[in-house]
């Protein structure tokens, strides 16, 4: 039988791998070179060794200033987006009446590319922030650090929030039935049985939220485009500029993109650590 | 027993108190959520000048221009041959993603050689890598091997995801079992007929979830299509950015006017597939 299929193998694999070595094979080991070149174009690319990482490392290159505004992104975003989205979720799954009405509202925004999102909110907390101080976002970076707080838990709020609801309904009800009978108070059983039950979903979703929190691009060009003065540029933008807008620099932007890499292998590695502790332990 | 109906009862009124403060939070939260769209909405009718000063003020005789912006949108800026460039490379790419990459994962998930274990994790590499780790560089394979237009950049979106679809499609065929298809083997069928015929169909749900997410990613995507077809083709969301980086000082009229145009076939998508788009979302969420 394995025969058979054998002869097919070449016909089944090669579209599918010929498109992935173009789009990224080809262009990480390419990216991964001239990390340690200097170049204009491609001809013109000549070895310097790790001098590129170390500008990386140094403060005029920007990169600790980016990724320093990228983590403060992402620790408030993720814990803000995670506990409205429970929230939402406790509220959503009690049983209500209408409820799937508010699901598709909550779910909406989650649609909607990062750059119309970034020009809708633009248009918004620049009316109200006009309003109330007399400036726009461009203004000052805590008007657009917490612009792109809010834009995000505006994207993302329905997206966790619907993964939480499929935790919470996937406790078996019995187990509540049970909880009821002995006279649990919901506060009880949120504390004993809910929270405990959706650990898991509680850990997909924190990290949904922390990758897409360092990956952010979209969203951060459109509404604030790093104004004033760079102080609003995560990580993805502040390498895409330092490529693209700086003459000279297209070798250091790429080890910004390795390093960058590095830096999401590292969550993505610790998520499957975590994920894999706890099948071991359901086993 | 005087007693229980009394504790029934308070109960009861507990619970619907409780419930008012439930609706009245949804709802709430739902005029939050729904309101920048509105804005947006409203300020589509006005005058330009009068967006960024006076956003929050319904349209009146002097700020209200009708349609104008609407058809600036489509004459000017030539946002209809936008939506077609989006339309078509969303529906291409997530058409190849689907045929190619459930082919190559069934062939991996059925001979399981040293061969498909080192692919499957070459594919899976890519879930995690971000963009602009290749972007520069892709950018430059696509312009020598001439898929920089909107044909070729569906190949591009076919590679970049191989990753994830091969993930999910291998997952559920791994659960599929093999009868059906030996069967129809023994009767004489070609591996590649017997894959359409016989196990294609029943990948339906994960074909379903996996178009969706897709088909999401494709639509609102916008470095890659900014640099690689950028100059001659642009998409949705790079017609929407050019309008900012494009001209200068921006036009908010316009820009209203181009992202209700962008919106309509989000939100009709949304409602006409709104049960599998949240199934997918769960499923694909789950299982990366």
């Amino acid at each position: 039988m394995r025969k058979s299929y054998k002869k097919y193998y070449a016909l089944f694999v090669i579209p599918t791998l010929a498109a992935y070595a173009i789009a990224f094979v080809i262009p990480f080991v390419m990216g991964l070179g001239l990390s340690f070149c200097k170049f204009k174009t491609l001809k013109h690319a000549h070895f310097v060794g790790l001098s590129n990482y170390i500008y990386v490392f140094t403060q005029n290159s920007g990169f600790l200033g980016a990724l320093w505004f990228t983590v403060k992104i992402a620790v408030v975003g993720v814990v803000t987006t995670n506990l409205i989205a429970f929230g939402l979720a406790l509220l959503l799954s009690r049983g209500l009446k209408g409820t799937n009405f508010f699901r598709t509202i909550f779910f909406m925004p989650n649609l909607i590319g990062g750059i119309v999102l970034g020009y809708i909110w633009q248009l918004l907390l620049n009316g109200i922030l006009i309003k109330l101080t007399g400036n726009d976002l461009t203004y000052s970076a805590t008007y657009g650090y917490w612009g792109i707080i809010l834009l995000y838990n505006w994207q993302k709020i329905g997206y966790l929030m619907i993964i939480y609801i499929a935790g919470i309904q996937s406790i078996s009800s019995e187990l509540m039935e049970a909880a009821k009978i002995d006279g649990a108070t919901y506060r009880q059983t949120l504390h004993s049985i809910i929270i405990p039950l959706v650990s898991p979903s509680i850990t997909i979703c924190t990290f949904l939220a922390l990758t897409d929190c360092f990956k952010m691009y979209d969203q951060n060009l459109a509404l604030t485009g790093g104004a004033p003065a760079n102080k609003t540029m995560m990580l993805a933008l502040h390498i895409y500029n330092t490529y693209y807008n700086r003459k000279g620099f297209s070798g250091i932007g790429q080890a910004e993109g390795v390093v960058f890499t590095i830096l999401v292998l590292v969550i993505a590695g610790i998520q499957l650590k975590i994920s894999r502790s706890r099948e071991a332990k359901e086993v | 027993m005087k007693n229980d109906v009394r504790v029934s009862q308070s109960i009861q009124k507990n619970t619907r108190v409780s419930h008012f403060f439930s609706y009245l939070l949804m709802s709430v939260l739902a005029v939050l959520f729904l309101f920048p769209i509105f804005l947006v909405v409203m300020n589509s009718f006005k005058n330009k000048l009068y967006i960024s000063t006076t956003p929050f003020l319904w349209p009146d005789s002097e700020s209200f221009v009708g349609l104008q912006n609407y058809m600036d949108g489509l004459t000017k800026i030539h946002f209809l041959s936008s939506l077609g460039y989006s339309l078509f490379i969303t529906v291409v790419s997530v058409a190849l993603i689907i045929i190619f990459c459930s082919m190559t994962s069934w062939m991996i998930s059925r001979v399981p050689c040293g061969l498909s274990k080192f692919l499957y994790g070459l594919f899976l590499i890519s879930m995690v890598v971000p963009f602009q780790m290749v972007m520069y560089t892709m950018t430059k394979v696509a312009n020598v091997t001439k898929l920089d237009n909107f044909v070729g950049i569906c190949v591009l979106y076919l590679g970049f995801g191989a990753g994830m679809a091969v993930f999910m499609f291998s997952g559920f065929i791994n659960g599929v079992p093999v009868d059906l298809e030996e069967a129809a083997l023994i009767d004489g069928c070609n591996p590649l007929n017997m894959f359409f015929q016989v196990v294609f169909p029943i990948m339906k749900p994960i074909v379903i979830t996996v178009a969706i997410l897709n088909a999401m990613w494709v639509w609102n995507d916008f470095l890659l299509p900014y640099l690689v077809i950028g100059t001659k083709y642009k998409t949705v969301p790079v017609a929407v950015q050019y309008l900012k980086s494009g001209y200068g000082s921006v036009d908010y009229g316009h820009m209203m006017a181009v992202i209700v145009f962008a919106l309509i076939p989000i939100v009709v998508f949304y409602f006409a597939c709104q049960k599998y788009i949240i199934e997918g979302v769960i499923a694909g969420a789950v299982k990366g």
